[in-house]
This record gives C-alpha cells, structure tokens and sequence, in this order.
C-alpha cells in the first residue's frame, strides 16, 4: 500500500471557459472545461486544477458554475483557484463543489487571509500557489498578479511563512520554465520541497515524460502539473504514468473504470 | 435486495462541504437525494450521508447550530459519513481539542510518523469482504485528503486499513452506520462504486 504521485493537469478559465492560445484537440471553439476534465479524468488524470485568469466578478459567476457542473460529473479531486481574497470566496468555491483552494496574489498582499481560511476549512484544502523566478544570486523571488510583479520577497522564505500559517501545500510554478518544455525547475522545487514538511506539486516547464519523474526522483516533489503538453495532445497522461512508474514511481496506472457501470448510470445530465 | 432504486437519501449540509459530487454519486447510484439542513428535513429519509471539510471543531459547531447534531445522534438508520464526517463518530479529537458526535469510543487523532502531511492523493487499502467493497478489486486507490484519523479503541471497527506509512483506519462499520476517511465521491470508478453499495445495502434495510 503507497500513496501514489499525482499527476494533475491545470486548465486556465475564464468567463467558465478554458481560455484561447492553446490548440485542443477535437474541440471546435476554445473548451468547456466539464467536457476537458472529463477527458482527462477517463485518460487517468489524478488531481485538476482550474485556474481563474480573469478573475471578474460576472466570470467568477461562470467559473463557480463550471466548478459545479465539473463537480457533478467527473469524480475526480479538483482545486480551484485564481481571484480568492476572502474566506468566503473559498467558501463559495468549496460550495460549488471544490475539494481544494488555491491562493496567490491576495495571500501575498495579506498574508492572514492563509489563516483565516486554514482556520475555516482546515489546512488540507488551503493550497499556496507560488510563481517563482530566479532574480541571479541563486535565489528566487515572489511574483504575483499572474507573474506581472515581482515582490522582492524570498520564495522560500514565503513557502516557509505560508506553510506556518496554514497552507497545507505548495503549488510551485517555476516562471522560468513555464512554457519551455525543458524540464521542470530542479533546483527551485528541490529548495522549496527541502523547505517545508506539506507536499510540493511541482508546476512549469514539462515537455516529455521523463521530466515528471525527475521532478519526483530528484527535486522530492510529492505531484507534477502540466497543462499545454495536455492540451495539445503533445504527452498523454498514460505516456508519463508509465515513465514514471519505469523510474519506480508509485503511479495510479490502473483508474479501474469497469467497476462502476457510467454509462447506466449517466441518465440524469 | 431493492437495488438502492429511489432510496431517500439525506445529505447532511453543514455549511462548508462539497455537496454537489456527493449528491450526484448518490443519484447515479440509483438514490433520490435530498439536502438536509435542519431536523425538519430528516422526514422520510431512508440513510443519511454525513460529509466533511474542515476541522472537526467547526463541522460540530455548524451541526448544533443547525439543530443536527442530537439527531444524528439518535440516528439508527443507514448512515455514511466522510473525512470529517466519519471522524465525528468518535468521541473527540485532538485536531482543535473538540468533542465530537460520541457514537465510537476512541479519538481522532493527527497522522503519526508521516514524511509530509497532509496525506493529499490516491492511495490503496486492505479490506476485507465487507459489503461496501464489494465489486472492488484489491489494490484499487481511493483519493484521501486529510491530516487525521481516528483511532478506535475497538480495533475489530475496522473493515478497511490504509498505510502512510503506519497503518490507519480508513474505514469503520458498526452495523448499518459506516465511515470512510476518503473521498469515495472524488475516487473515480471505484469510489462511486462503494457509494452503489452503500445505497444498495441501505436500500435492501440490510446490514449486519
């Protein structure tokens, strides 16, 4: 019996759609994110994310309603972040049918809204999503509103703050990397990962199978993400499940489908 | 055996859980839910389903409020809870010092000798020939997103054990009441799985 690593593909929304700038297959506009997650769901996904890019108070209405008709309909762990400033944006986000929250910006501005909300919910749905950038010395600083701005704050200072506060993981997305295809952060996601004692998912830069397994094998991530390589149909779930289970990385290789009769089942939208 | 088809389902609202994977998982196992906010709303529920986000302190809280908790109590029907739903069984937990719903003697208590916690992700478990595993082939993985457990002093409540690395109780049974410390509604096949059997085994008054 072992935890398995998880592997988890992160959707950007906005307006409750998956946003342009990425080619999908099969998919005549820009996405609905039920009918993504679905896919990715049967294909073997373990965790998804959605990531509110716009953050407006009318696509917060469209983002809360795909959370619930995703929630509905596809059985597997969701987070949802992007635009959460209050305990009861994280509560309307849990209410729509989120297991988990992520935060960011508004966790840098006020660092006591990770208290508050780990107080509420409880630290094991309180995600910190940290976009990290290399500033030269070896060191990496915090980057907020979407990567815009640079805080002049310690990324593994923050990691470690955000975990006494609360947070009971680090979603790390290396702004070096991300987009790259190259290969995740090595030395950031193993700094932060030797930082804190929550788990680390490792996020930006994956462009082939092997790369997962080095972020786990050799940074000490405890989950990988990606997202355009999912997207594009570039690397398939099943591809990188079976590197890293090669590499001797406990996987969920087997998602057992025929246990339960879906499509009997599926008679109520 | 009825199959579970139109078994009236109550699904215990608290405030902070996720109702809407549950809910549908429990309809697409043949059940007709319904939310249940207030005593008022348990009339003519056939099993009730008691699910958990948060800390125990204030799931409690919210379920006086709300008027359940004596209810719940009282409740001899067929009843699942979830998380924090199964761990308010028990008598107390050391979490945030709270009591608890005091249905099990024992106490939740934090994960002991975990490399990283929370424990967040899918893991396996060993279990017997309970009827809520049935149809579920061993080294299935269930999705677990939690920090505690609860230790029952009766250790033969256990029809489920899961590893990180310590063994836990991932599953209780006493009767028709069960308690999971996964989530069976974020745990694919296999998850929705369990809650048929649940459904199936509430709606048959069975039990054993």
């Amino acid at each position: 019996m072992t935890l398995r690593t998880r592997v988890i593909a992160c959707l950007d929304v906005r307006e409750g759609r998956v946003v342009k700038g990425v080619n999908f297959v099969d998919l005549t506009d820009e996405g609905d994110p039920v009918e993504l997650a679905a896919r990715y769901a049967s294909g073997g996904i373990d965790e998804i994310v959605y990531l509110d890019i716009a953050a407006s108070p009318q696509g917060r209405g469209a983002l809360l309603d795909a959370v619930r008709r995703t929630a509905g309909n596809v059985f597997v762990p969701l987070t949802v972040g992007g635009g959460v400033r209050s305990p009861e944006d994280m509560r309307a986000a849990l209410r729509a049918g989120a297991d988990k929250v992520s935060l960011n910006t508004a966790a840098v501005l006020r660092p006591g809204l990770i208290d508050e909300c780990a107080a509420a919910f409880g630290s094991q749905c309180v995600v910190l999503a940290i976009d990290g950038k290399a500033r030269g010395d070896g060191g990496w600083n915090v980057f907020i509103t979407g990567g815009r701005d640079d805080t002049g704050r310690d990324a593994l200072q923050w990691a470690e703050e955000g975990v006494r506060r609360g947070a009971g993981e680090i979603l790390l997305t290396s702004m070096d990397r991300d987009g790259t295809n190259i290969g995740f952060d090595i030395p950031l996601t193993a700094a932060v990962a030797e930082a804190v004692d929550v788990p680390v998912i490792a996020s930006g830069g994956a462009g082939e199978p092997a790369h997962f397994a080095e972020a786990v094998l050799e940074a000490g991530a405890s989950a990988v993400l990606a997202a355009g390589i999912f997207h594009r149909g570039q690397v398939s779930i099943d591809a990188v499940k079976r590197a890293m289970a090669d590499a001797g990385i406990p996987t969920r290789l087997d998602v057992h489908p025929d246990v339960f009769d879906f499509a009997q089942s599926d008679g109520h939208g | 055996m009825t199959g579970g088809k139109g078994l009236r389902a109550g699904l215990i609202d608290h405030g902070a859980g996720n109702l809407v994977s549950i809910g549908r998982g429990l309809e697409r196992a043949g059940a007709a839910v319904s939310v249940v906010a207030g005593p008022g709303d348990l009339a003519g529920k056939e099993a009730l389903v008691l699910p958990g986000v948060g800390t125990t302190g204030a799931t409690m809280s919210r379920l006086r409020e709300a008027g359940l908790a004596e209810p719940l109590r009282a409740w001899e029907g067929p009843l699942l809870g979830i998380c924090v739903g199964m761990q308010l069984f028990f008598a107390s937990s050391e979490e945030d010092g709270s009591q608890c719903l005091n249905l099990e003697r024992g106490t939740v208590r934090r994960l002991r000798g975990a490399p990283l916690l929370p424990h967040i992700g899918w893991n396996d478990m060993r279990f017997g020939d309970d009827p809520l595993f049935a149809g579920i082939p061993p080294g299935a993985a269930f999705y677990f997103v939690h920090s505690y457990a609860p230790v029952p002093e009766d250790p033969s409540l256990v029809i489920a054990w899961a590893e990180y690395p310590r063994p836990f109780a991932a599953a209780v049974r006493r009767g028709r009441r069960v308690g999971v410390q996964f989530h069976p509604e974020r745990s694919g096949g296999p998850g929705l799985r369990l809650l048929s059997n649940f459904v199936a085994e509430a709606g048959g008054g069975g039990g054993r």
